[in-house]
């Protein structure tokens, strides 16, 4: 979704890039990420001391598959963005300020893909 | 950059504020916990390969230098947190007075640190869990 004018979009005019939408979608996601955060860190917290059983038991609960795949695909969307200003900060080099970014989200993006694959294989399997 | 223009002196000059620096260690506490957002993914993948690839990464979060990474991204959780919610009180608008500026700045290390230790005590000791 565009958030130009009609004006602003005919003219062609003003900023070239989409910097609202980077700047909401960093806080839209923090937001999400204060309760799914706090609730994968005390869960953690109460595995840390757990058999690989009580793991996989864990994973096996339905809402914690759905809260887990949530909590993975928020983080990885707001750690790239993130990241994302950091190289645009201090990587000048053109060729390899996009280099970086492209392998920063393929990376997020494959973890975030694998992470979600395994958090709904482990729910719906034995 | 190809030009050899002179800048203006910073880091050189400027007098250490607080400000500055908590503002660098959000940024350094996000990078940190992207880099730890891999170990994660590694863990949950693992447990879902099964028990042996499970155990390899048990055994590597176990050791030293494992339990030096779950520290520091403990601590790095917590500040990141807490500074977080400092940012979007900014964000909304609320809090830019210098006094406010500072209070909630050492609020967030007071809170950061208690979380981290907490945290830590709990899973060290087999507190209450």
């Amino acid at each position: 979704m565009s958030f130009r004018t009609p004006l602003g979009q005919v003219t062609g005019l003003g900023s070239a890039r989409s910097g609202t939408s980077h700047w909401w979608g960093q806080r839209v996601s923090a937001l999400g990420l204060i309760p799914l955060t706090l609730w994968f860190a005390g869960s953690v917290l109460q595995l840390s001391r757990a058999d690989y059983v009580t793991v996989i038991v864990w994973l096996h609960t339905p809402w914690v598959a759905v809260l887990l795949s949530l909590f993975l695909v928020t983080l990885l969307y707001h750690a790239y963005l993130g990241v994302q200003v950091v190289i645009e900060d201090y990587v000048h080099t053109e060729w390899l300020k996009i280099a970086s970014l492209l392998v920063i989200k393929f990376t997020c993006i494959l973890l975030g893909a694998a992470g979600v694959f395994t958090a709904l294989r482990v729910a719906f399997g034995a | 950059m190809a030009d050899n223009r002179p800048l203006s002196p910073h880091l050189g000059i400027y007098r250490w504020q607080i400000t500055m620096t908590m503002s660098i260690l959000h940024r350094a506490t996000g990078v940190a916990l992207a880099v730890g957002s891999i170990a994660l993914v590694w863990w949950l993948v693992a447990a879902g390969i099964g028990p042996d690839a499970f155990d390899t990464v048990h055994r590597f979060l176990s050791s030293g230098f494992g339990q030096f990474l779950l520290i520091g991204w403990t601590f790095s959780l917590f500040y990141h947190l807490c500074n977080g919610v400092r940012h979007l009180a900014w964000d909304a608008g609320w809090g830019f007075q210098i006094k406010t500026f500072y209070i909630t700045g050492y609020a967030v290390w007071v809170v950061a640190l208690a979380l981290t230790a907490g945290t830590l005590w709990v899973a060290y000791s087999g507190g209450a869990a």
